[in-house]
């Protein structure tokens, strides 16, 4: 009964003009364009925000002794003192971080890929680097803490700061250098294997190039997100306000862990030093994103 | 020109140089199994974690005077030790089902925004956008949640708190400051661009018949995405916000700047106070002694565990939808 009348209206066999959509499904329509725009700008506004806040507040204590002084002999109350040992302990803890952990990941990537291939084992690796993304990141302090400090009986040291930080990194390294090998043309390693070229040469020399800036993009962005780490670095490497150049040997500190003292501290010039902090740290890890991007951009495979 | 002789002489030489080389087997053993022992030991690693974290946390357990699970009290380096994980896993909980329940729905507009809105020149750079809140650091977040938000959110909350205060968990008297609240707001900034970032990806997974077909029903935009996009994307979003819920129940530094320290459970989520399992590791840490840090350990395993079982099941959701795909 109901669908005869409703055919004149919309169904239309005598090819007439199709009606406008009716005012109730436009008006959804544009409810939700409003909804999706504001949602957009609701994520945009804590960013503008933060990175407002972080410049304006931290360039009023940003000098050259802001960088090359430690917070050695200055109390919370005092101003001046600067960040020159965090810089040093943050850039040796990545770098040791890094040198750990870049070579498990892209060989597991390369296992991943290149050897496994779809059996069992490569598909409980894969399995359990996904998992190991979403550990957090104070469980790898504690990790680091129970295994090589409370077991094996090391001191804090920012060695110890770099192994909790290589948890961290693996995984991220291992997933976007998986994705870089698997987008390396089938035809290319074929054409290697017909050349009579074994098989770990073909990878070494064919297979790791081609994916080489992708790779080195991934690094990048996994470099960016352990430098900002915070939670374990308070276990592993303690805190100090002195210099201190081995990472071997007895606490470090780092621009992560600077910050979070000065913030807690109830002194506004100690506030004032952790926004100087972050502004430097933000700058690093920024300019890593975006050099990654530059570098992803003009040199994707395809 | 070459000539047929050059040719042969060539040949002859690489054959030679052939037989000098290395047939390659024993490289590619070498490397076969570097590659293989890599891919092994990051799974040594996970063992590893589990495996410490329980032979640490067992002395303060067994030394424990109180309820490991219901005790609301941490004092672990009293004597003797009592403390028990029931307002940790309160704050924890309670902060990140918050996040999750804000965050959310802004992620998804994100996504629908970047993948259909946004045009298209300008879609790529808008996603950068967003991957850049996921760049910021938790412990600048942290601080920026306690030097800008809790002190310019208390409209906001003396507001929630008289609209909504009929509800218990936004009940309360002294409304305002380092609250659980302010907290998830914090955390949901966090996961944002998690949840977005995946549910995108799904979203441009999704085919183009099914889009074109919507449309070709005279469908408007929303139509179309609510007939097509949504239905096929809805299990990567739910994984996508179980990732982000696991990172938001991890979080550490942020979180343990912007919650002031209260003992017990309270409810009144606006009100200053609770606690997370992350923020009473490194708050209680430093002055911690043997069976303090045993007893962190210990709740940091079941943080542990929590976070590895939503994980997992996000995982297992996103591989089921894949075989179906």
């Amino acid at each position: 009964m109901s669908a005869p009348t409703l055919s004149p209206k919309r169904g239309l066999p005598g090819g007439q003009a199709i009606p406008a959509t009716s005012g109730m499904r436009r008006l959804k329509d544009n409810i939700v364009l409003v909804a999706v725009y504001v949602a957009f700008a609701l994520a945009v506004i804590p960013l503008a925000s933060v990175l407002y806040k972080i410049i304006s507040e931290g360039v009023q204590v940003l000098s050259a002794d802001f960088f090359l002084r430690s917070m050695n002999g200055i109390g919370g109350r005092d101003a001046g003192g600067g960040i020159y040992h965090a810089m040093i302990g943050t850039l040796e803890q990545v770098a040791l971080a890094s040198a750990i952990s870049i070579p498990v990941a892209v060989l597991t990537a390369v296992y991943l890929v290149e050897y496994g291939q779809g059996n069992r084992l490569s598909k409980v690796i894969s399995f359990f680097v996904d998992v190991m993304t979403g550990i957090p990141s104070i469980v790898a302090g504690l990790f680091v803490l129970a295994f090589w400090i409370l077991v094996l009986g090391f001191e804090v040291s920012g060695f110890a700061g770099a192994l909790a930080l290589a948890v961290l990194m693996i995984p991220t390294v291992v997933r976007s250098a998986e994705e870089m090998l698997k987008l390396v043309p089938n035809d290319l390693r074929e054409a290697s294997y017909a050349l009579g070229v074994p098989r770990w040469r073909t990878i070494t020399r064919v297979v790791l190039p081609t994916a080489f800036t992708g790779i080195i993009t991934g690094i990048m962005l996994a470099v960016a997100r352990v430098m900002g780490e915070t939670a374990p670095l308070l276990l592993t490497i303690w805190v100090t306000k002195v210099i201190n150049f081995n990472p071997f040997d007895g606490a470090q500190s780092s621009l992560p862990t600077y910050i979070w003292e000065q913030a807690g501290d109830p002194n506004q010039v100690a506030v004032d030093r952790a926004w100087g902090a972050a502004l430097a740290l933000i700058f690093i890890i920024m300019v890593l994103n975006f050099g990654a991007r530059l570098l992803a951009r003009r040199t994707s495979i395809r | 020109m070459t000539s047929i002789d050059d040719v042969r002489t060539r040949a002859v030489g690489a054959q030679r140089q052939r037989r000098a080389m290395s047939t390659g087997r024993r490289g590619d053993r070498i490397f076969r199994s570097a590659a293989l022992g890599s891919g092994v030991f990051v799974l040594v690693i996970m063992a590893a974690i589990a495996a410490f974290l329980v032979w640490k946390a067992i002395p303060a357990l067994q030394e424990n005077e109180a309820n490991f699970f219901t005790a609301t009290e941490w004092n672990a380096n009293g004597d003797p030790p009592r403390f028990g994980v029931a307002q940790l896993a309160f704050g924890t909980v309670m902060s990140a089902a918050m996040a999750l329940i804000m965050a959310t729905p802004v992620a998804i507009g994100i996504a629908l925004f970047i993948g259909f809105y946004a045009p298209r020149r300008l879609a790529e750079g808008l996603g950068f956008v967003v991957d850049l809140l996921a760049a910021v650091p938790s412990i600048i977040y942290g601080l920026w949640g306690l030097h800008f938000l809790v002190t310019n959110s208390q409209g906001v909350v003396e507001f929630l708190n008289g609209v909504l205060g009929w509800i218990p968990l936004f009940a309360g008297d002294s409304v305002g400051g380092q609250s659980i609240f302010i907290g998830s707001v914090v955390l949901a900034i966090m996961i944002l661009p998690i949840i977005s970032s995946i549910t995108r990806e799904v979203f441009l997974q999704v085919p183009t018949a099914h889009i074109e077909a919507a449309q070709a029903l005279g469908a408007t935009r929303w139509e179309t995405i609510r007939l097509s996009v949504l239905p096929y994307g809805r299990s990567g979003m739910i994984s996508a916000m179980m990732l982000g819920l696991g990172r938001a129940l991890g979080e550490t530094v942020a979180i343990a700047l912007v919650l002031s320290t209260v003992a017990g459970i309270n409810w009144h989520l606006l009100e200053p106070g609770g606690n997370t399992f992350a923020a009473n590791i490194v708050r209680t840490f430093g002055e911690s002694g043997e069976i303090g840090r045993s007893a962190l350990i210990a709740s940091g395993l079941v943080l542990f565990v929590i976070t590895m079982v939503v994980n997992m099941a996000a995982r297992a959701i996103v591989a089921r939808r894949k075989e179906f795909v």
